[in-house]
């Protein structure tokens, strides 16, 4: 049986000035399964991403038309309190980008900015975040010191416990493993597939592997447009679209 | 280690390491001359009670208790005034203005009002708050258009500090649900605290040395000022240690006083600059 639809775009188009980066796309996101979004360099992967937390707010000269909803409601319309929604669905960045502060003071900036004061619930919250994003025992005896100091890979599973910290509902991942060794990858790879029992991961991959082995849902963007988007096992075994087959067959442009 | 090259290559290397070395030799050496000149002449002048009365003409003895306490009270004023404008304004610049064109209009603004030689800040000063403001030549007025002066270098340096700060951060306080206040608070204020202090050092360096300014819209005595009620604080005017170095030097040809003076702003200078880089390591922490 099929999960409920958590987050849907409607025709949904988007321009950075001139320049048309998503076309209609429409698109229903499953709650609590692992949705992938492939395609190549330059398709609008980032952009979507970013349309559903509204991170592109911050970029000058962005317009958009059509319609996204969470859980029913229109995220663009005017009363939508940004943070709120922000606090709901977080995302992790594709380049780690920890804050210049202490492993734990990093972890507890989101609670904190939401008002969580006690020490004993942000000592709570900080160990179960780090111990979701299996990084605890690397770290737990080294909370004090500056998350600056971690490795790559380290500082990306950070930045995944800070985000769990603020217990959103949705995760987006921007190619959160496109920096990483193979294992921290498959780290995040095994988390993820833990996590989405509790919550829904919509991520972006240039590993094809990567989408075959852990997603649930695969969408295939082109030069703006969304090609695909089905189960992963349909995809990858008979794909619909020609491109879909070239694309993932290695044998594109 | 010049073996492996061709005999021009190494001459060219030899002389131009030898002029290298003769130029910041030169720099060092006019530095500790002027240095050393400064404090041989300065200090047999300064003792206690030099630097704890005022002077006294019943008693023939010199005193700048009064220009110290003036040069704290036109810095502390300047500062207390010239901080939260010059970040706040620059912060505005930096994080929430839209209009780029309106932005690069100001910053150039602020560009070329940070070059520009201080006895036109010192002249306008005069005008409006000597004169249109009826503040008369007083330490407000003086600190009030120090102000001005130091504005656009506070703008600027913070600014560029702000800059520096990776839009990551940014992007990450606000992906966790911040609102844009909060994020600077937390996240880019902290980043940026290096060049804030940066800002008040090269400030206060201009506050001190200034003179123009001060003489243009605060008064030469060397009498010590009444700051007992709120009242007197604001008519206080009295000579801060540059003036007062001029009036020794030009009007009373004292010159063993005002190399005495000459050697304690030195002094300030230094202690400020410590204090301030200080102050700056343990706010970022
Ligand atoms: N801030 C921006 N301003 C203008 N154009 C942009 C901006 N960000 C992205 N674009 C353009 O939008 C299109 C889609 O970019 P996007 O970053 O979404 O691609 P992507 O699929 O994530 O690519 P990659 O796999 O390389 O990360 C590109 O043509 C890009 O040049
Ligand atoms: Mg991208």
């Amino acid at each position: 049986m099929a999960e409920p639809t958590i987050l849907k775009a409607e025709g949904l188009d988007l321009f950075y000035g001139d320049h048309q980066a998503l076309k209609s796309i429409s698109m229903d996101i499953p709650e609590h399964e692992i949705t992938a979004l492939i395609g190549p360099s330059g398709c609008g992967k980032s952009t979507f991403l970013k349309t559903i937390n509204r991170m592109n707010d911050l970029v000058p000269g962005v317009t958009i038309k059509g319609k996204i909803t969470y859980h029913g409601q229109d995220i663009y319309s005017p009363g939508l309190d940004v943070t709120w929604l922000r606090k709901r669905i977080g995302m992790v960045f594709q380049k780690p980008n920890p804050f210049p502060m202490s492993i734990f003071d990093n972890v507890a900036y989101g609670p904190r900015t939401h008002g969580v004061r006690s020490k004993k619930k942000l000592d709570e919250i900080v160990e179960q975040s780090l111990r979701s994003a299996a990084i605890w025992d690397e770290v737990k005896d080294r909370l004090k010191s500056s998350a600056l100091s971690l490795s790559g890979g380290q500082q990306q599973r950070l930045c995944i416990a800070r985000a769990l910290a603020v217990e959103p509902d949705v995760l987006l991942m921007d190619e959160a493993t496109s920096a990483l060794d193979p294992i921290s990858t498959s780290k995040i790879e095994d988390l993820s597939t833990e996590l989405k029992r509790n919550y829904t991961i919509v991520m972006v991959t240039h590993n094809m592997q990567q989408a075959a082995r852990i997603a649930d849902k695969t969408a295939f963007f082109l030069l703006g447009e969304l090609v695909e988007f089905n189960d992963t096992v349909q995809m990858f075994s008979k794909p619909r679209d020609k491109r879909t087959e070239d694309y993932i067959t290695g044998r594109f442009g | 280690m010049y073996q492996n090259l061709s005999p021009s290559r190494r001459a060219y290397e030899i002389t131009a390491r030898v002029l290298l070395y003769l130029c910041s030799g030169l720099t060092c050496v006019l530095l500790l001359f002027l240095i050393g000149y400064i404090f041989y002449k300065g200090v047999p002048g300064i003792s206690w009670s030099f630097l704890t009365t005022a002077e006294s003409v019943l008693n023939d003895t010199v005193g700048i208790l009064p220009a110290i306490i003036n040069t704290l009270y036109v810095i502390v004023i300047s500062l207390i005034i010239v901080l939260p404008l010059g970040v706040g304004g620059a912060i505005y610049l930096t994080e929430y203005a839209r209009n780029r064109r309106l932005v690069e209009i100001i910053e150039f603004a602020t560009e070329t009002l940070a070059g520009i030689p201080s006895i036109i800040y010192a002249l306008v000063g005069n005008i409006i708050f000597c004169v249109s403001l009826q503040l008369g030549k007083t330490l407000i007025a003086g600190s009030l258009t120090l102000v001005i002066m130091t504005l656009p270098t506070i703008i600027r340096t913070t600014q560029e500090s702000l800059k520096t700060v990776p839009q990551s951060y940014r992007e990450g306080s606000l992906g966790l649900g911040s609102g844009k206040w909060h994020m600077i608070r937390t996240v880019v204020l902290p980043s940026s605290v290096d060049g804030i202090v940066t800002g008040c050092i090269l400030a206060v360096g201009r506050i001190v040395g200034e003179s123009a300014i001060l003489m243009y819209t605060v008064s030469v005595s060397t009498m010590m000022q009444d700051f007992s009620t709120i009242e007197n604080f604001l008519k206080s005017s009295g000579a801060t240690l540059t003036v007062a170095l001029y009036v020794y030097a030009k009007e009373r040809a004292d010159f063993a006083v005002a190399f005495s003076i000459a050697t304690i702003l030195l002094i300030l200078t230094v202690v400020i600059n410590l204090a301030a880089s200080l102050a700056g390591k343990k706010l970022k922490r």
